[in-house]
């Protein structure tokens, strides 16, 4: 199988997808006095550390007040900074929808909204700390840009591209370490995904860390099933071009995702792909269920995001398409 | 001066009225009550241009309580922001004058408000975006009673006192109503004074609708630099409307045309004996 865009598959630095954003805010900053960042009480595991340490009257600690948060980096924004708001998914954008809806995105202000220990990923802490709803939450935001990368070079990237990016966003992250697929040269462009293996029988659409879980399911099916595997880091804008063409050429698509099966990437991908070219789209996600304590690699297999779910799910969608 | 200022808060009290009938719905009696600050602010103690809203070095003034809008947008038409046949739009379909207050939509209106308890918040980023770049602007905010019921607001509270952020005023518009009746009767609140200096602010209490005090309080909170001040003005609802005056009932309705006219004609025989009282 070969992977397009310098992507990795084998052997693999592994990393945690926030410590890249880490790396990123800390670049931004040095690249622009104006990136700030506030922080809710977890400096250290939102990887806001090194930048307050950097840039210390840059960093602005508000304790745990998510709320005033936001409202304090639309402030900032209002007189032309950009905030970077960190804390964990399930309190921001959790908690703040409010705040970000009228102080952010109805304002139009320039904010950046950062939510680590996205999904099932948190482990142990369980469900109480293991966001399954904010992509679904933040989509639904008018002028908002949802990305979610799938390992920390993506992140890294991701953070300096969203510095950059006039308008609020929503930033994604998990806590686990995954394997670091992409490299320094793999592209990276808010809005358009990158297609990770040219397949032609059906396509899956995944992000975040399930982007290796399709990248393995399509190396285990490699001998009998060209398999189009794309990385769809941008939740909103969604890249229509890039959907539509794999709608038409495969015929049928699997989404996958560490969110609830409602209101995420999946349903993006459906509410277009029926509108404009009908396939079946088989969701891979959390079914309507919290999450519960646990390591990763167990919370995975008990909520069926593994690539045997994803092989399971390209069976699936080819037989409906073939059935038709 | 003080003749002035209550006569152009007579002015704006008359709009408030017209544009209150003319949209069919809104708030009456907060908008009337927080006349007299706004009055002062706009025409005594703000830095600002009304031909250039978005001028840096400006200041800034935030509605955290976006429903007394009407006052608000009365008192920017009034001050020279856009013109005074602007009014009549409000609440109309694409009309910059929404419902509630939104960012961009009209000249000087700095931030969108409505939903409660955000725009302390906000304040603070323009405060300290100020101290980021020895902006000399000072930020002020309005805030209702009500809001303090909010938690957002005690979190603003708090960070404001640690920051001691000099160059932030809070101003409470004390009118003892909100939604479901007296506040007291609600949520209370009391003692307000006692829990702002608690959380690090310098507190000021005046009455809301006497100008020389309004302004005093204004002047005196500008000449304290070590921490956050706050004036806890205390006002009547519906002040200048007798049959609206401290009626919680009124918060929320607007007049229909005959009580706008016996509106309009309190707020006329009013305004001849601020005349006269003066001379």
């Amino acid at each position: 199988m070969k992977l397009l865009h310098h992507a990795a598959y084998g052997p693999l630095e592994v990393r945690a997808i926030r410590d890249g954003f880490g790396d990123g805010l800390l670049e931004a900053a040095q690249d622009n006095q104006k990136v700030v960042a506030l922080s809710a009480d977890l400096t250290e595991s939102t990887r806001v550390d090194a930048f307050a340490e950097v840039f210390p009257e840059r960093f602005f600690q508000v304790g745990v007040a998510e709320q005033n948060m936001i409202g304090i980096a639309a402030g900032l924004a209002h007189e032309g900074y950009i905030p970077f708001a960190a804390s964990y998914a399930v309190f921001s954008p959790g908690r703040t929808l409010d705040q970000i809806r009228l102080s952010v995105t109805y304002s139009k202000n320039n904010v950046k909204i950062v939510g680590c220990h996205a999904g099932l990923s948190v482990g142990p802490d369980g469900a109480t700390h293991q966001a399954l709803e904010d992509i679904a939450i933040m989509r639904t935001l008018p002028g908002m840009v949802v990305v979610v990368p799938c390992d920390a070079e993506e992140a890294r990237k991701a953070t300096l591209s969203l510095a950059a990016h006039h308008g609020p966003a929503y930033l994604r992250l998990g806590r686990e370490k995954v394997p670091t697929l992409t490299t320094k040269q793999t592209p990276f462009e808010v809005g358009k995904a990158l297609t990770l293996t040219h397949g032609t029988d059906v396509t899956v659409i995944a992000n975040g860390p399930l982007v290796f879980w399709a990248l393995k399911a399509a190396h285990e099916l490699s001998k009998t099933i060209s398999v189009r595997v794309i990385n769809f880091h941008t939740v909103k804008p969604l890249d229509y071009q890039t959907l539509l063409a794999a709608a038409k050429e495969t015929g049928a698509i699997v989404t996958a995702e560490d969110h609830q099966v409602a209101g995420g990437l999946g349903s993006a991908v459906a509410e277009f792909v029926s509108a404009h070219h009908p396939v079946p789209v088989i969701p891979v996600g959390v079914k309507d269920q919290y999450g519960e304590s646990g390591t990763v690699d167990q919370l995975m297999e008990r909520f069926g995001l593994t690539s045997d779910a994803i092989v399971a799910a390209i069976t699936q969608a080819m037989e409906m398409r073939d059935a038709r | 001066m003080i003749k002035q200022l209550e006569l152009k808060a007579n002015e704006i009290r008359s709009s408030i009225i017209e544009m209150l009938l003319e949209a069919g719905s809104g708030h009456s009696a907060g908008p009337l009550g927080f006349t007299d600050v706004l009055t002062a602010l706009y025409f005594e103690i703000l830095t600002i241009d009304p031909h250039k809203p978005e001028w840096k070095d400006r200041d800034r003034f935030v509605l955290s309580c976006g429903h007394i809008c009407p006052a608000l947008y009365a008192t920017l038409s009034h001050r020279g922001f856009f013109p005074r046949s602007e009014l009549n739009s409000l609440r109309k379909l694409g009309s910059p004058l929404q419902g509630h207050p939104h960012r961009g939509a009209l000249p000087g209106v700095e931030t969108s408000s409505g939903p409660l308890g955000q725009g302390l918040s906000q304040a603070i980023g323009m405060a300290e975006a100020a101290g980021l770049q020895d902006g000399r602007w000072r930020v002020y905010v309005a805030l209702s009673d009500g809001e303090h019921n909010e938690g957002q607001t005690w979190e603003a509270i708090l960070y404001a006192g640690a920051r001691r952020l000099h160059n932030l005023t809070a101003l409470v518009d004390r009118n003892n109503i909100q939604i479901d009746g007296y506040t007291e009767d609600v949520m209370p609140l009391e003692p307000l004074a006692d829990k702002y200096r608690a959380f690090g602010w310098h507190v000021l209490e005046a009455n809301g609708h006497d100008m020389a005090e309004i302004l005093a309080s204004l002047r005196h909170a500008r000449a304290v630099f070590e921490k956050p001040t706050v004036v806890i003005f205390h006002t009547i609802p519906g002040r200048g409307v007798d049959f609206m005056e401290g009626d919680y009932k009124w918060h929320g309705t607007p007049p229909d045309k005959k009580q706008a006219k016996q509106a309009l004609a309190e707020l006329r025989s009013l305004r001849g004996k601020i005349r006269a009282e003066h001379e």
